[in-house]
């Protein structure tokens, strides 16, 4: 990439940093998250009227 | 013979996986939103699919091959603000917030966010009536290749597209969209990186193909310094390049000029409009509330990510780097020589340089990239009719709900195809309508869907004011200043004489630049300055 000017060397290698990231994030994170028990998608049609009435 | 083995197969799996999608499609919350429980995979593809279309390909790719590696920094931005920091930092909120809220829709999210019926029938009327735009050109770029690969007539072609992604949204609500999304995702991937491999095969190499670039540009473009514009005619390759010059581009493997009309164009229209404007597309926002919890969208991440540099990265580099292999196949020409205009260069090289069973391969990638698009935008149009505007006006539980979204879709596709037939002939304006309707999604929802996730002070009056400020301050822009659009649109010309009412190079910033900035700081001070939101609405926002 040695014909790069500053500018596009910059935006290549951060593009491909930022993909890295991506990648890193989702392995250190791939089972992380305990919260899920919290909210329950189930019952979202059945909630529906009393949260139209409350808002 | 075998070519139409194989597309008979794609279809028959497409239809297949439409009918998996209709068979587990038995609420309001399956259609509209998958149910809650959508695999990551399929998820991440399914969002990578949409948000690349034809225009990053096709479009851009085209861009690329004209003004060069600067489009790399769109690819960046795609990645680090497209999946990066909308999964990480707006997903989940957003995830939570729409299951406390029960939101099916994005326009449903703001508007009950801020317990307001206008919010969200305001954020319907505004995506049905922007997103036919970018609808129709992904659909004519889309289209295209089936003319060009096939060599029938436009008309037929468009009416076969139309008739086989109607059926399966249709059919299929979200899940029939995201399952196929994710097939067409893995066709493009793969094809993608046949690409790559093929095409540094063919330039000798990764530092050989880069190197040449700045050959190729003296050769064929530098030349041109000593030539005025205007002896050139006006949109040939030539002129094209010549004012990429006049911009202030200096190399494909080069900025333009720090500030030049250039380095504004690929700054703040290509990379800001484009990068930015994705945190607000409805179509992609809806797709954080399909899973059932943040794991699924922490491995989005990784998915996405990989898929997104696979898409823009690759073909950016490779539009570039298709004037080294014009240069040298082609009689020291370079791309927009040899194939004639911007939006030829991919279909002109993918079929000049590369095997017939490749193009064949290509061909499928680009339908998919554009069917997995239109797809979702049509689930976009027809959940905003039916949920955010018929039912705000008929009332919840309304039976004929699910009817109007469907009815909805048809209307929006009906619309969206007779404009692909009065765009036909302007294929420049796939890129460009990509980038107005990113700019226009940013101004308009940004600031609200940022504030209604991460700020209780912000109030109803604060969300209608900076929504109102984003989509006055965008129209005004495209209709009189930006020098492009408002040239074009003539509503400028028709009533006061000139082109753009301002001149210079303010005339290049894009619309987002202007009225992002303006619509957030609406946000800001109408909010500060109106009372705020009941804590029981607060609570039930933020609140498990």
């Amino acid at each position: 990439m040695g014909t790069f000017d500053l500018g596009v060397g910059s935006a290549f290698w951060l593009m491909n940093a930022s993909a890295l990231l991506c990648v890193i994030y989702g392995v250190i994170n791939w089972n992380k998250d305990k919260e899920e028990k919290v909210l329950n998608t189930k019952s979202w049609d059945k909630d529906e009227a009393k949260i139209n009435k409350d808002l | 013979m075998l070519e139409n083995i194989i597309i008979i197969i794609y279809l028959a799996v497409l239809g297949y996986l439409g009918f998996v999608g209709y068979k587990q499609t038995k609420s309001s919350a399956d259609y509209l939103i998958a149910g809650g429980n959508t695999h990551p995979f399929v998820m991440a593809l399914s969002y990578g699919a949409t948000f690349i279309s034809t225009a990053a390909i096709v479009g851009f790719g085209g861009v690329a091959a004209w003004l060069g590696n600067s489009l790399l920094w769109l690819t960046f931005c795609n990645i680090f603000i497209g999946v990066f920091v909308a999964f990480v930092f707006l997903g989940n909120p957003t995830r939570k917030m729409g299951i406390r809220l029960n939101a099916h829709t994005f326009p449903e999210l703001l508007g009950r966010r801020f317990n307001s019926k206008f919010i969200q029938m305001f954020g319907g009327v505004l995506i049905t009536i922007f997103m036919p735009l970018y609808t129709s050109a992904v659909l004519i770029g889309g289209t295209e290749f089936l003319v060009a690969y096939f060599k029938v007539d436009y008309h037929l072609a468009l009416l076969v597209m139309s008739v086989i992604v109607t059926g399966y949204v249709l059919a299929g609500g979200l899940k029939g969209v995201m399952l196929t999304d994710a097939l067409q995702g893995v066709i493009m991937f793969v094809a993608m990186l046949i690409l790559l491999f093929m095409v540094f095969d063919a330039v000798g190499g990764v530092d050989a193909g880069f190197t040449k670039l700045e050959t190729v540009w003296n050769e064929t473009v530098a030349s041109l310094g000593s030539v005025s514009i205007k002896e050139l005619k006006a949109g040939s390759p030539d002129f094209m390049m010549k004012l990429s010059m006049n911009w202030g581009f200096q190399g494909w493997n080069k900025m333009p000029i720090f500030l030049s009309e250039g380095w504004l164009f690929v700054i703040t229209t290509i990379t800001m409009g484009v990068g930015v404007g994705v945190l607000a597309q409805p179509q992609l926002v809806v797709r954080f509330m399909t899973v059932k919890s943040k794991n699924e969208l922490n491995r989005a991440v990784l998915i996405g990510g990989v898929f997104i540099i696979a898409m823009t990265g690759i073909i950016f580099i490779v539009g570039a780097l298709t004037n080294v292999w014009y240069y040298e196949f082609n009689e020291g020409k370079n791309a927009l020589q040899s194939a004639g205009g911007i939006g030829k260069v991919i279909p002109h090289f993918i079929n000049a340089a590369m095997p017939k069973w490749f193009a064949f391969i290509f061909l499928f990638a680009l339908i998919s990239a554009a069917m997995s698009t239109l797809s979702s935008q049509f689930h976009a149009m027809g959940t905003a009719i039916g949920r955010d505007v018929f039912e705000q006006i008929a009332g919840k539980h309304n039976p004929n709900s699910l009817l109007i979204t469907r009815v909805g879709i048809v209307v929006m596709i009906v619309i969206s195809v007779s404009l692909a037939y009065v765009f036909d002939k302007q294929p420049a304006i796939i890129a460009r309508s990509t980038a107005i309707f990113f700019a226009l999604c940013a101004s308009i929802f940004l600031p609200t869907y940022f504030g209604g996730l991460f700020w209780k002070r912000m109030t109803k009056k604060g969300a209608i004011a900076s929504m109102v400020v984003g989509t006055v301050v965008t129209t005004f822009w495209l209709l009189f200043v930006h020098f492009q659009e408002a040239k074009e649109l003539g509503l400028c010309k028709m009533l006061f004489g000139v082109n753009t009412l301002l001149s210079g190079k303010i005339t290049f910033v894009d619309a987002m630049i202007v009225a992002l900035p303006l619509s957030a700081l609406t946000a800001i001070v109408v909010s500060l300055m109106t009372k705020a939101e009941s804590p029981a609405l607060i609570k039930k926002c933020f609140e498990d």
